[in-house]
């Protein structure tokens, strides 16, 4: 009786909500995507992967779909490319935001609340439109490809390798990259912020007392100390980042194909839904690899909180 | 002190430091000798920590000078400063292990791998830590922490360590052990050290001299015997230990002795003083100077009587709180020598109190 009235407790009630929203919606229906990654179709419906007859029971796995995308290099390059683009995005949303967090959190106090507004300011409008309003910005005529043009910024991108041709913008890596970090940079900054925000400034006196210059004590101190932030926010980029679609459909081109992309034509150009699920389930295994180093990380900055 | 070197090793000069028209320290001088423990005493917001800031080099003095060694520090930053300080609640870094923490100063220096942990090794062993080395600053305690804290600043063989409050986040059983543990340190290294506190305690029982600071300025720098026994004002004579404060004027003013008469008795001071006759002073006298009878005493000077009309026991020794004619109140500071008295003062009784002609002080500002 006892036990049960534990087991009954506020505590676990409390802690079951989200357990069992995340096993209803999450683990549940992943399972049957997971299923029907490796079921046969018979025109419009799935063979059971389970059958009963004569009284045998039979399980039918068809991991066909999986052979295929380790065998077609399609499916390996957008792979690859998914993660080289969120790699990317990541990578630019961490410099591009480190500076920016890192200066909002010593800005004056009064000042910090006006600097955060701005930060989560973009939210306010549609994420389409702000992305839909990069194709205005970036094609020929738009103010920011004409500003790049004529600072001869795009004979670099060129050389970078980033556009195909000087003179075009649009529907390349770089306006894929740059729309994936324009939306995702915030998801960088807030965690960013949070920590850096908490820090003791004491350490950087101590530092200094030690003979650290202030270059010296930046990386010696702020930055490690900073380490859970930079990686929830890499966590918080990286992840959507890999399977992206409507950023690539809306300013990337034929040669970003990423992941996404190729899922959506599985499930609804082929209308192969167990290939489709293939793909998904890779591409969440591709994810969950990163996700358990963070969660991992996470639980041992717990630990060392105590 | 053996090896104090009488030539001022650290000369502040006239510092001020104006914050925004409010002078935190205003206009102070200041000579340490070498391989002194040096204490500025205060209350908070009295300027002792700002001061102690700018010897570190994290404030700019507003004017005057510091001089370190013969060389004015001016505008040099913290990081080139050959002094460490122990920080108030000691600022660990809580990413480093015990040894990389203390190994944090000496890396500065671009020392060979050798040489950092040979400093490192020596320093663990002066702290009695070798075997929390590889512990991180919150798997320690309170205690532990303070010694990472003491190693760290050590490490880089500083000319003069800073003490920022060092035992004020310690139980006071542990900080008592601690203080004397601090010194012989401190002692053995043979460092010159500033240290900070609002603790009298800590002050006396560690520093050679002592500066009592208040609203930016020093009240009065000196050894902690002097400041007790000789305070140079009602408000040093107030801010360190227990002390009776008695107003009255100087009746006679001779060579050698002075009298001064107040509202319960006729002070005999055993020394003159520089005044005039009729200017109105204060008696200091401390409640551990005053002996307690039910007789009335021979002597006619320096005796009051009264009524006990509190009584607080500290175990060894209890305090009373006397009730004088003119209304006045008087403590008197009794020794428990013995487990129990036979005649032990109680509440209501009437006393007579005492004190002989060298106990008191007299103040005249």
């Amino acid at each position: 009786m006892s036990a049960l009235r534990s087991w009954m407790s506020g505590r676990t009630a409390v802690i079951a909500v989200p357990f069992a929203f995340l096993l209803v919606f999450f683990l549940f229906p992943f399972f049957i995507v997971g299923k029907i990654s490796v079921s046969e179709m018979e025109t419009v419906t799935f063979k059971d992967v389970l059958s009963w007859s004569d009284g045998v029971v039979t399980l039918a796995l068809r991991f066909s779909n999986y052979v295929f995308i380790t065998e077609d290099p399609l499916y390996f390059k957008t792979y690859l490319a998914s993660l080289q683009y969120a790699l990317a995005t990541t990578l630019l949303c961490l410099f591009i935001g480190y500076p920016f967090a890192y200066f909002m959190a010593r800005a004056r106090p009064t000042l910090q609340p006006a600097l955060l507004m701005l930060v989560m300011l973009p939210f306010w409008t549609s994420f389409l439109l702000r992305v839909y309003a990069w194709r205005g910005l970036l094609t020929e005529g738009g103010w920011v490809a004409e500003l790049i043009f004529a600072s001869g910024l795009d004979q670099v991108l060129y050389a970078l390798g980033l556009i195909s041709t000087p003179g075009k913008l649009m529907h390349t890596p770089f306006s894929l990259v740059l729309g994936m970090t324009y939306t995702y940079l915030p998801f960088m900054i807030l965690p960013l912020y949070g920590n850096l925000a908490k820090m003791d400034l004491r350490l950087l006196e101590a530092a200094a007392d030690l003979g650290a210059t202030p270059w010296v004590a930046f990386w010696k101190v702020t930055v490690p100390l900073s380490k859970a932030g930079i990686i929830a926010g890499s966590m918080l980029v990286f992840i959507p980042c890999v399977g992206e679609f409507v950023i690539p459909e809306l300013l990337g081109g034929p040669e970003t194909l990423m992941i996404g992309r190729v899922l959506w034509d599985e499930f609804f150009s082929n209308n192969d839904w167990p290939m489709a699920s293939s793909v998904a389930v890779v591409m969440v295994l591709l994810i969950i690899v990163p996700l358990a180093i963070f969660s991992k990380y996470q639980a041992e900055a717990q630990e060392s909180r105590k | 002190m053996s090896a104090v070197d009488k030539a001022a090793f650290l000369q502040i000069q006239d510092v001020v430091k104006d914050f925004n028209g409010f002078k935190a320290v205003n206009k102070v001088s200041l000579d340490i000798a070498k391989g002194e423990i040096f204490a500025l005493l205060g209350s908070s917001g009295c300027g002792k920590s700002t001061l102690l800031r700018m010897l570190a080099g994290f404030e700019t003095p507003t004017s005057g000078r510091i001089v370190l060694d013969g060389v004015d520090l001016g505008d040099m930053p913290p990081y080139q400063r050959p002094m460490n300080m122990m920080f108030q609640s000691y600022a660990l870094f809580p990413h480093l292990s015990v040894w990389d923490n203390i190994a944090f100063g000496l890396r500065r220096e671009h020392l060979p791998k050798e040489r950092v942990a040979e400093r490192v090794e020596a320093m663990l062993k002066l702290v009695q830590l070798g075997k929390y080395a590889a512990r991180k600053p919150h798997q320690l305690s309170g205690g532990q922490q303070q010694r990472v804290a003491l190693a760290r600043s050590l490490a880089k063989q500083p000319q003069l360590l800073l003490l920022d409050e060092p035992l004020g986040a310690l139980d006071k059983k542990l900080r008592e052990e601690t203080q004397i543990e601090l010194v012989n340190i401190i002692e053995s290294v043979g460092v010159t050290c500033v240290m900070v506190t609002h603790d009298q305690e800590e002050a006396m029982t560690m520093a050679s001299r002592i500066a009592v600071m208040s609203e930016g300025r020093f009240l009065q720098v000196g050894a902690p015997g002097d400041i007790y026994e000789t305070p140079a004002t009602r408000f040093v004579a107030d801010f360190i230990g227990n002390v009776n404060l008695m107003a009255g004027t100087l009746d006679v003013d001779e060579a050698d002795h002075c009298i001064i008469g107040s509202a319960d008795c006729k002070h005999f001071v055993g020394h003159g003083i520089t005044g005039v006759v009729g200017m109105p002073v204060t008696v200091a006298l401390r409640p551990e100077k005053i002996h307690l009878s039910r007789h009335k005493p021979t002597d006619e000077f320096n005796s009051v009587s009264g009524t006990i009309k509190e009584m607080a026991y500290f175990g060894s020794f209890t305090v009373y709180h006397l009730q004088l004619v003119s209304g006045e109140r008087l403590k008197v500071s009794v020794a428990n020598v013995q487990r129990y008295r036979d005649d032990e003062f109680t509440w209501g009784d009437s006393v007579w109190a005492h004190w002989s002609r060298s106990a008191h002080v007299v103040l005249t500002q």
